[in-house]
C-alpha cells in the first residue's frame, strides 16, 4: 500500500462524508460549505491524477466563484427551512433504495470490468512535462471551435442572469442611451436671432466702476 | 499507481449521492442545485480518471468544458431563484406549480 493510495482512500472517505452531508444537514449555508470541502477534496484526487490544471480551475472556479455565488444567494434569501424539510425523512426509504441500487449496480458492473490487478491508472509523466502547457495546447488547436462556443456560452449566461435579476423600480432615475444618441443639437438649443435695439438710458461704457 | 476501478467506483458513489440529493430534498431548490453539482463533479472525475488512464488529453478537455457550463448553468439557475423568491417569497417546489401569465 503506498503513499498515493493512502491519500487516495483520505481524500475519498471526507469526500463521500462531506457530499453525504451536503445532501442531509439542515441547514442550507453548512450544506453549501460541505460542498465546498466536497470540492477540495475532489481537487486532491485530482491531482493524484496528475490533472494538475483542472485541479487549481476546480478550486478557482468552483470553490471561489460559484460556492460563493451560492453562499451569497443563500445568505440573501430569507429560507423558511423548516416548511422545506417538511416530509424530508419520508422520502428516506424511496432515496434509499434507489440510491443503494443504482450504486451496487454501477460499482458490481465497474468491478468486473477495471477491477482486475492489470488495470491500473497510467504511470507518472516525466518532470518536465506542463498538464497546463499540454492542455492548452489541445484547446486552441484541436478544440478551438468548442473554445469559443464556450466563450459564448459564458457570454450568454451573464447576460440572461443579469437580465433576469433585473429590477425597475419606477422612482429609479436611469439614463435611457437611445433618446440620449438620437438627440440632435435643434431639439436642445434654439437660436433666435433678433436686431440690436439702441438703449437711451445706458450710460456708454467706460470701465469699471469708479 | 492506484486502480482505475477505484476513482470510478469513487465516482459512481458520488453519482449516486447526487441522485439520492435530488430524491430526498425534493422541496428545497438550493440544495437540489448542489446535489446536481455532485453529480457533474461525479462525471468529471470519471472523465479524468479515464483520461490519465488512456493518456489522452482530450479527456481533461471535455472537463474544461463541462466546467464552464455547468458554472453558466448554476449562475442562471440561482438568477432564477432569486427572481423567484422576490416574486413568491419562498423556494419552495411545491409552491412553483401555477402558470400566471
Amino acid at each position: 500500500m503506498n503513499f498515493a493510495l493512502v491519500l487516495f482512500y483520505f481524500f475519498g472517505t471526507v469526500l463521500v462524508a462531506s457530499s453525504l452531508a451536503v445532501i442531509l444537514v439542515r441547514n442550507p449555508v453548512h450544506a453549501a460549505l460541505f460542498l465546498v470541502l466536497a470540492f477540495t477534496q475532489a481537487a486532491g484526487i485530482w491531482l493524484l491524477l496528475y490533472a494538475e490544471f483542472l485541479a487549481i480551475t476546480l478550486v478557482l472556479v468552483y470553490v471561489g466563484a460559484v460556492m460563493v455565488l451560492f453562499l451569497f444567494v443563500v445568505m440573501m434569501l430569507d429560507i423558511n427551512i423548516d416548511k422545506l424539510r417538511e416530509g424530508f425523512w419520508g422520502n428516506l426509504p424511496l432515496a434509499a433504495g434507489v440510491g443503494i441500487l443504482m450504486a451496487a449496480e454501477m460499482v458490481a458492473l465497474l468491478w468486473r470490468g477495471f477491477g482486475h490487478a492489470g488495470v491500473m491508472t497510467g504511470p507518472a509523466p516525466p518532470v518536465s512535462y506542463s498538464n497546463t502547457k499540454a492542455l492548452g495546447r489541445v484547446l486552441y488547436t484541436d478544440y478551438v471551435f468548442a473554445f469559443e462556443i464556450a466563450a459564448i456560452i459564458l457570454l450568454v449566461a451573464i447576460v440572461a442572469a443579469i437580465a433576469i435579476t433585473l429590477r425597475h423600480r419606477k422612482e429609479t432615475k436611469y439614463q435611457d442611451a437611445r433618446t440620449q444618441l438620437a438627440v440632435r443639437a435643434s431639439d436642445r438649443l434654439k437660436i433666435i436671432k433678433f436686431p440690436p435695439e439702441p438703449s437711451a438710458n445706458r450710460a456708454p461704457d467706460t470701465g469699471g466702476p469708479t | 499507481m492506484i486502480p482505475l476501478s477505484h476513482f470510478l467506483i469513487l465516482g459512481a458513489l458520488l453519482f449516486s449521492i447526487g441522485v439520492v440529493g435530488i430524491f430526498m430534498n425534493r422541496k428545497n431548490l438550493i440544495v437540489l442545485l448542489m446535489a446536481i453539482e455532485l453529480m457533474l463533479l461525479a462525471v468529471n472525475m470519471n472523465f479524468i480518471a479515464f483520461a490519465h488512464f488512456l493518456n489522452d488529453l482530450s479527456g481533461q478537455v471535455f472537463v474544461f468544458f463541462i466546467l464552464t457550463v455547468a458554472a453558466a448553468e448554476s449562475a442562471i439557475g440561482l438568477a432564477i431563484l432569486v427572481a423567484l423568491f422576490r416574486n413568491l417569497r419562498s423556494i419552495n417546489v411545491d409552491d412553483l406549480g401555477s402558470l400566471k401569465g
